[in-house]
């Protein structure tokens, strides 16, 4: 279905395959534990396209921008704050690059802030939403198909997010959460609650990222598919890592487990799979191939 | 158990802040003991916290109330142990490692610490090695008290120990170690002088590297 967007082509009922991780493939190929993703969009631009365009080949039709860590606030723990629109719009080019002439979508991945919002935390709302808009700002102006706001875990955070995405753009918008309790949030959010709050904003999307166990993840799916009414995002990451002698982690959930289940997500309500944490081009490959022969 | 030790263990589960520095006060009234009050009422309370965290009962929130309303009924508590001479057993320079936000596990290391009677220098969090270094130096600590909680953060402690023996102060400052992908291996590799995997234990390690 070229040449048709991103919502089209979800309207005409098409089921798409997004990408799978970034952070744990950049490790894997050497990106230093410690180092933020986006380094490599300077120091190693060639392992980032290189693995993107490991996903497109692989069957990906959404290309997510490495730029999860991408708020100023968030880059200048690395104090690379001022280098915010820098590192956002050199990450978009590099996407398109490894995109090439493919039918498929680059969008903005917008990640938290990695702080907590006031009373928890000393961020105030307002602070939050400027971050999250200049952010989106520069991934807009750089050209992606549409903003995903990712692995949230505090309906106010997901709030200023949204409404600063929209104080500078009319992108279609994915806001996905991430139930790493199980079926709710750290901050203890449901996918329900989330549902009915998020839906109230200006939202094309509604999804899931990187939570427990594949099953404590399609538990989550279920709970979203019962309460929403927009399309559903569904990037489960490869299970909980275990730690191997170096410290690094190890998926033991395998491509073969992964193109298990993606019948049954699709079976409960997804329309846009792929994978987060621990999902290599091997991983989305299978999952690709169990979407493609559907 | 005296009921008043209830309510301030019950008050902390609940997270009032108000609550607590009261009952703290009407204890103390009775005549209970500051170091029976802290131990059987609020680090009772702060484990029953951590325990309902991990079975999925309480998040996120709900621990930060309670680690407030624990703060709260410290402060009650601080000066009565001061006068009762419960004296400084050692000074601990405490924080969570560089590159690191969570403080929560850290507070609460640190809270129990000085309910122990340990002078605290808390330094915060996203800790730089140079920092620890010269709180160390300023304050003649006996120990550094450090935390992570990624597994990317870690190697800066690595860091931190490797500081404070270029700096010279390694021979005369106990290290130890804790947050939740921590090991007592990985804190033996890098040098620490121990690793505690909760609040509590982290008191008696800290007790035993003193003596
Ligand atoms: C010195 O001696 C000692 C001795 C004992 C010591 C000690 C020192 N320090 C601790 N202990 C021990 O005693 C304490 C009491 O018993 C214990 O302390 P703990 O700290 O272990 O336990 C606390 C009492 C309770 N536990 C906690 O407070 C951590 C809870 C979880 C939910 C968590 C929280 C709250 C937060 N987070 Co973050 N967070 C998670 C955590 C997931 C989880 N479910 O555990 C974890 C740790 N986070 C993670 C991540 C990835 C992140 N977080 C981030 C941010 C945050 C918040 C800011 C939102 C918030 C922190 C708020 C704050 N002010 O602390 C980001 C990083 C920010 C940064 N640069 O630090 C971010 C990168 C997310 C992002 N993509 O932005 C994961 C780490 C994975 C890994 N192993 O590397 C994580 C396991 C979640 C997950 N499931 O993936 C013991 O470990």
């Amino acid at each position: 279905m070229a040449g048709l967007s991103f919502l089209e082509r979800l309207k005409a009922g098409e089921i798409l395959v997004a990408d799978g991780a970034t952070g744990t493939n950049l490790q894997a190929r050497g990106l230093p534990t410690g180092t933020p993703t986006e380094a490599w969009l300077f120091d190693r631009p060639d392992e980032v396209v290189r693995l993107e365009r490991e996903f497109v080949q692989a069957g990906a039709d959404i290309i997510l921008t490495n730029t999860f860590g991408g708020t100023a606030v968030k880059l200048q723990g690395h104090g690379w704050g001022e280098r915010m629109a820098e590192v956002n719009r050199r990450a978009v080019e590099l996407a398109r690059q490894a995109v090439g002439d493919a039918d498929v979508f680059v969008a903005g991945s917008i990640g938290p802030t990695g702080q907590l919002l006031k009373p928890m935390g000393s961020m105030e709302p307002e602070e939050a939403e400027a971050q999250f808009a200049a952010q989106a700002r520069v991934l807009a102006e750089a050209g992606v198909d549409f903003l995903v706001i990712e692995t949230q875990f505090d309906l106010g955070e997901a709030t200023a997010a949204v409404k600063g995405v929209r104080s500078v753009c009319s992108l279609p918008l994915v806001v996905s959460f991430s139930y790493d309790r199980g079926t709710r949030t750290m901050m203890g959010v449901r996918p329900q609650k989330m549902a009915q709050e998020m839906s109230a904003l200006d939202v094309d999307v509604l999804g899931i990222n990187c939570g427990r166990s594949l099953d404590d993840n399609l538990s989550a799916l279920q709970e979203l598919a019962a309460s929403a009414r927009l399309p559903i995002w569904f990037k489960p990451n490869a299970g909980l890592p275990k730690l191997d002698e170096e410290n690094r982690p190890i998926y033991d959930v395998t491509p073969e487990m992964m193109g298990a289940y993606t019948n049954t997500w699709i079976a409960e309500g997804a329309r846009i799979v792929g994978g987060c944490c621990g999902t290599t081009p091997q991983h989305l490959q299978a999952i690709a191939t169990v979407v493609k022969n559907r | 158990m005296e009921e008043v030790l209830k309510e301030i263990f019950q008050s902390i589960i609940d997270g009032d802040q108000k609550l607590t520095p009261q009952k703290v006060q009407e204890a103390l009234d009775a005549g209970l003991e500051p170091g029976y009050i802290l131990n059987e009422g609020m680090v009772a309370a702060m484990s029953e916290v951590g325990r309902l965290f991990e079975e999925g009962e309480y998040f996120v929130p709900e621990m930060l109330i309670a680690a407030r309303a624990m703060q709260a009924g410290l402060a009650v508590l601080k000066p009565k142990m001061v006068e009762a001479n419960i004296q400084s057993i050692g000074k601990v320079v405490a924080g969570t490692v560089k590159g690191d936000l969570h403080d929560i596990g850290k507070n609460l290391v640190c809270m129990m610490l000085e309910g122990a009677a340990f002078e605290i220098i808390d330094l915060g969090s996203d800790v730089p090695p140079e920092k620890f270094v010269e709180a160390v130096e300023k304050n003649g600590a006996n120990i550094v008290a450090m935390s992570a909680l990624l597994t990317t953060t870690m190697p800066n402690m690595k860091t931190t120990i490797e500081a404070l023996k270029a700096a010279g102060l390694r021979g005369k400052v106990k290290v130890m170690v804790g947050g939740a992908p921590l090991t007592a291996k990985y804190a033996e590799e890098i040098g620490a002088d121990g690793y505690a995997p909760d609040a509590s234990r982290a008191v008696a390690l800290a007790k035993d590297l003193v003596s």
